[in-house]
């Protein structure tokens, strides 16, 4: 527009888009109405559909199986909670969380230095292959990959070739011998599970512990050092605490992965229940429905223990 | 009694660019001593190298007389004040202070006592439960002075520590940290690109420009008698003349130096046309002076006169007076 335009115009310019315009003119006058339409597609998804089955779900579990029927007892009781505590579903119940536990711990140990490095030293083209290289598994079948493991865990696989070309079978017979960590070969061994688990959810580990990292100014730790911290207490009192909600963040999604899959131990490991397993085969083939609904109750209340527990602890303070 | 700091022939190359080349300095215990320069004349990797958070290309740095080539920052008893005061944002206030005692195990107590003194001397008692993020500005800048030198450091290194602070602030933080200094006995090197704060603050100054240090002297021989044209122009923004021009005036072909607040400006009379007659160009009013920027033929003069009511108006014709020692030769034509 020329400026002799912009001059001629009067103070206010005139409305170049109709009744759209009108409508801008309209949320910008009222951004919480623009605010509440944004926000309603997710409301009714997550507080409708999703919360709404998760209720329905709930209310399942407080139901019982009559078992001479088969059919759902549509009446109040606890019986079916009482039936998580059998020895034999108490089991499932440790199995699966001592699992979550090992692999979201032992995934915080590994993705921390990657996690690290790339968001302190990677640039440029070595930060977009470090992205690549993170990403490019996700975009992988899920069952491709826990296939591909199972291949590589097993006896005839690459991995027990190497330990052999290394002269190192002993060594791999000497952990599978281990009590209930080993097993006949890696891939029907809990060593075997726990490898796959960490393979899967590392991405999911890595991504917010970097992005935490990168948030931390690299001044302070500069001030850190300038205060006398060695580079050992520089990572424990200001890095590692500034990281920790994306530990806590990656945590969430190891542990209640790991908590709620039901095909990875299906594929790789022996045949014992993880908790998704036992949800499986409860709404399916046994047709328990409120038992299936109380397993699925377990994850929750654990992943609510564990924030909570995170919380006390300080672990987002930093946020 | 040695140098509190000491740079011989101290370069920081980055690849090609040399943000610091060859570099001497002497910085006297007890010294309040400002490095001055515009932003990129590495007045700043100047400090990192003192603070150790960088490593010279060559050269040799010594504090107190020690070297300090491949010694780590936690290992110098030097502390930093930095420019965006870099505050734990995970710990409180006096968790802030107390970091440094920390590390080094001082029994509880003792470290809950220096720290309370050392916020006591930045006026923040009472401040220890507060987070930094729920501090102001200047707040936080003297959280950072605490925890700088609640230890009694060496030396204590301040990057531009009020280049965030309103003028107000900055102003009533000038006179804090002097005194404070004085109170401490500290040697303080303090880096800065505002000229008004190292004049007003520092004992002696050195100008940087473009990893060089141009002038090392007290504030007073800084601005009278500027060494080079860019230190003439950089601090005070004073008029550079020609060789030329000086020539003509002094018969001299050096570089002059004349500040603006040394000319007087009187309205020209028709019949007396010097060849220090000119034209106003330009007038802004600031205050208790008032900036002239005037035209002799072709010499372009900065002039700052008491704002009165006889201040000549844009156009005006203006002869300029000066006395002839105002002018200041310049060594370097550089």
């Amino acid at each position: 527009m020329s400026l002799a335009a912009v001059a001629s115009a009067g103070a206010i310019l005139p409305n170049r888009r109709g009744r759209l315009g009108s409508l801008s003119d309209y949320f910008w006058r009222r951004p919480g109405v623009l605010v509440f339409l944004m926000l309603l597609p997710a409301l009714l998804w997550l507080g409708i559909v999703y919360l709404g089955s998760l209720f329905a779900l709930l209310l399942q579990s407080f139901f019982s199986i009559d078992e001479f029927s088969g059919l759902v007892n549509h009446e109040f009781t606890l019986k079916t909670y009482a039936e998580l505590l059998r020895p034999q579903n108490l089991d499932i119940i440790i199995r699966t969380v001592v699992m979550a536990a090992s692999v979201t711990v032992a995934s915080a140990i590994v993705a921390f230095p990657i996690a690290y490095v790339a968001a302190r030293y990677a640039r440029g083209h070595w930060k977009a292959l470090f992205y690549l290289g993170i990403m490019l598994p996700l975009w992988a079948s899920y069952l491709v990959k826990v296939y591909a493991w199972k291949l590589i865990l097993a006896k005839e696989g690459i991995l027990n070739w190497t330990f052999e070309q290394l002269h190192l079978t002993w060594l791999l017979d000497a952990w599978l011998a281990l009590p209930v960590i080993g097993g006949n070969s890696l891939s029907i061994s809990y060593t075997g599970t726990f490898l796959v688990f960490l393979y899967v959810w590392m991405p999911y580990m890595i991504l917010p512990i970097q992005a935490a990292i990168e948030r931390v100014p690299t001044n302070l730790l500069d001030a850190a050092s300038d205060l006398g911290a060695t580079p050992r207490q520089a990572f424990w009192k200001v890095i590692f605490p500034l990281a920790l909600p994306g530990v806590i963040a990656g945590s969430i999604f190891t542990f209640s992965l790991t908590l709620g899959d039901y095909i990875i131990p299906q594929i790789v490991g022996n045949s014992q229940f993880f908790i998704g397993q036992a949800v499986y085969s409860h709404q399916g083939t046994a047709g328990n429905i409120p038992l299936a609904a109380a397993f699925t109750v377990v994850p929750i209340v654990i992943m609510g223990i564990y924030l909570t527990l995170a919380k006390r602890a300080g672990a987002f303070d930093a946020l | 009694m040695t140098s509190a700091v000491s740079l011989q022939g101290v370069s920081r190359h980055f690849g090609l660019v040399k943000a610091l080349d060859g570099v001497d300095l002497e910085v006297a215990q007890g010294e309040f001593f400002a490095m001055l320069g515009p932003s990129g004349s590495g007045k700043t990797t100047c400090l990192r190298l003192i603070a150790g958070f960088e490593q010279p290309t060559s050269g040799q740095i010594r504090i107190f007389g020690e070297a300090v080539e491949g010694v780590p920052p936690y290992r110098r008893n030097v502390n930093t004040v930095f420019q965006d005061y870099a505050l734990f944002p995970h710990m409180n206030v006096i968790e802030n202070v107390m970091f440094s005692m920390m590390l080094r195990k001082v029994p509880g107590p003792e470290r809950l006592r220096a720290a309370e003194e050392a916020l006591e001397m930045v006026k923040l008692s009472g401040y220890g439960a507060r987070r930094p993020g729920q501090l102001s500005g200047g707040q936080r800048q003297r959280v950072a002075l605490a925890r700088a030198i609640v230890n009694r450091p060496k030396v204590l290194l301040l990057d531009e520590p009020l280049g965030a602070l309103d003028l107000k602030l900055r102003e009533a933080m000038q006179e804090e940290l002097k005194a404070l200094q004085q109170a401490l006995g500290i040697t303080f090197i303090f880096v800065t690109h505002d000229q008004g704060e190292a004049l007003s603050m520092a004992n002696r100054v050195a100008v940087f420009n473009e990893g060089r240090v141009m002038q090392v002297g007290s504030p007073e021989d800084i601005y009278r008698r500027p060494n080079s044209r860019f230190v003439a122009d950089f601090v005070g923004s004073s008029n550079v003349l020609k060789p030329e021009f000086v020539d003509m005036l002094l018969g001299e072909k050096r570089w002059a130096s004349l500040r603006p607040e040394s000319i007087h400006v009187v309205k020209a009379t028709t019949s007396g046309v010097s060849r220090l007659t000119g034209t106003v160009l330009t007038r802004s009013y600031q205050g208790a002076t008032t900036r002239l920027g005037i035209d002799l033929n072709g010499t372009h003069i900065d002039a700052v006169v008491p704002s009165a009511d006889d201040v000549p108006l844009a156009g005006d014709r203006v002869t300029l007076g000066f006395a002839k020692d105002a002018m200041h030769l310049m060594e370097s034509a550089g």
